[in-house]
């Protein structure tokens, strides 16, 4: 890490475990549990927000002498939405049948607390070198719990990661599915998202006893 | 009038907002510590959906679609500005956030007082700018349905506040595991009641049977009556709430 000082890494390192923005500081769940069921689209978000978050928080740094106190919620949406557009119009020339599956979440990216939450909370104060690494470490850590969700939900739910099955062939039994093995149907719908997170939260303040919440 | 029940029913129990499309969760899980607070947002949310959906479906219909720009001569025919959409939703609904501020303010200072914090968070609510995009992305057909829909998975997000804050209430006197304390808990108690609304999934399913099939219909009218019963439960706690904030205010 010769390139970066110690207090720079730490931008991106802390928001991977002990500041994560999903599990720690609660931003940035809305858009995106739905679309977990599979790792590839989770993936894609993840790669997604990672764009959108390094070159906004690099912009809104940027503008961050310009921009009027009041209007500045307009303006960060303005810039999140021209980019969120650039990353939508780019799935929809090259990867056609994932923009289907995405549909609106891909939209909804521009709503996504973790990106307004660090414009206000970092980008808006400082220089545009450390808004970015701040920017890349947080999405960082938002896509490492979406992968996370999505590889558990796709392994248990389909027997497959990316579209390969892994674990044999559930019709024709083989592999794992010989010995009596089934796919648990309820890792595809929606809730189970909600509760994989929540099994993460535990183990994640079970081992650093410090983030446990107050009674 | 069979196409507005359905898709009020169907916008608060079967896509609802919280436990089907997980939009608006992070206000959601945020701000569902108390009761009180929690029917604030969700009259705010219901409101500004209330609001932005129509409005936003007017801009899709006559100025975003495919051809929709037809009104204005014929040579505008050919022109597609959907892929503006993300952009000038937002606007909308920042705007219209900033404008009912301003509006309830002006009108009706109770009102102001238990939504104002609310109303600014609203404008970054994942459920607001969703209730938009999937109102373009499900092909609404016309405005009434569109209001409609506003309002129903409005009433959808503010059951699921209202019921999310209520368990988070008296959970506090139960022994919850120290690191599921807190936000833990409250994913997995979402994820339950998530499952608990799949359940609903097989209340409408009536597209291939004659309307007026008895089954569908009582069952219709049970929903119908329990939700009378939510909202008149849901109305009652709004007024305690605005009383204590006015109590609190003096």
């Amino acid at each position: 890490m010769a390139l970066l000082s110690k207090k720079d890494a730490n931008l991106i390192l802390d928001p991977l475990a002990d500041n994560n923005p999903i599990t720690i500081q609660v931003l940035g769940i809305c858009s995106a549990l739905a679309i977990t069921a599979e790792l590839k689209a989770s993936i894609v978000m993840a790669v997604s927000v990672l764009f959108v978050m390094g070159v906004g928080n690099v912009v809104i740094s940027l503008l961050r002498n310009l921009i009027p106190g009041k209007i500045r919620i307009i303006a960060q949406l303005v810039v999140v939405a021209a980019l969120v557009i650039m990353v939508d119009q780019v799935l929809k020339a090259f990867a056609y049948e994932l923009s289907k599956t995405l549909s609106v979440f891909i939209g909804l990216i521009i709503t996504n607390c973790i990106i307004m939450g660090r414009f206000e909370a970092f980008a808006l104060a400082n220089g545009p070198w450390r808004s970015f690494l701040d920017g890349i470490g947080n999405a960082a850590g938002y896509g490492l719990i979406l992968v996370i969700v999505g590889f558990f939900r796709e392994l248990l739910g389909s027997g497959t990661l990316l579209g390969y099955k892994v674990l044999g062939d559930s019709v024709a039994k083989t592999g794992l599915y010989s010995l009596g093995y089934e796919n648990n149907g309820f890792m595809i719908i929606p809730p189970a998202a909600l509760i994989v997170i929540g099994i993460i939260i535990w183990i994640q303040r079970s081992r650093n006893r410090v983030l446990i919440e107050e009674a | 009038m069979i196409e507005h029940l359905e898709l009020f029913f169907k916008s608060i129990f079967i896509d609802n907002m919280i436990f089907a499309v997980f939009l608006g969760m992070c206000s959601y899980l945020a701000v569902s510590k108390k009761v009180a607070t929690a029917v604030g947002l969700g009259a705010a949310v219901i409101f500004v959906l209330a609001v932005t959906v129509p409005l936003n479906w007017l801009l899709d219909k006559y100025i975003l679609q495919a051809g929709a720009l037809s009104w204005m001569g014929p040579e505008y025919v050919d022109y597609d500005l959907s892929f503006l959409s993300y952009i000038l939703f937002i606007a909308t609904i920042a705007t219209m956030v900033q404008l009912v501020e301003i509006v309830i303010e002006k009108f009706s200072p109770a009102l102001y007082n238990s939504l104002g914090i609310f109303l600014p968070l609203i404008a970054v609510n994942c459920a607001i700018l969703g209730g938009s995009l999937f109102m373009q992305a499900r092909d609404i057909p016309n405005l009434g349905l569109a209001l409609n829909y506003g309002i129903s998975s409005g009433i959808g997000w503010f059951l699921a506040i209202l019921a999310i804050a209520a368990i988070r209430e008296k959970i506090r006197y139960s022994k919850v595991p120290a690191p599921l304390r807190g936000l833990g808990i409250a994913f997995i108690i979402t994820g339950l009641m998530g499952i608990g609304f799949q359940s609903f999934g097989g209340m409408l399913t009536g597209d291939n049977e004659p309307p007026d099939e008895p089954a569908t219909v009582t069952a219709e009218a049970k929903e119908d009556k329990e939700k009378s019963n939510k909202k008149d439960l849901g109305e009652k706690d709004k007024t305690i709430s605005y009383n204590e904030v006015e109590v609190l205010n003096k």
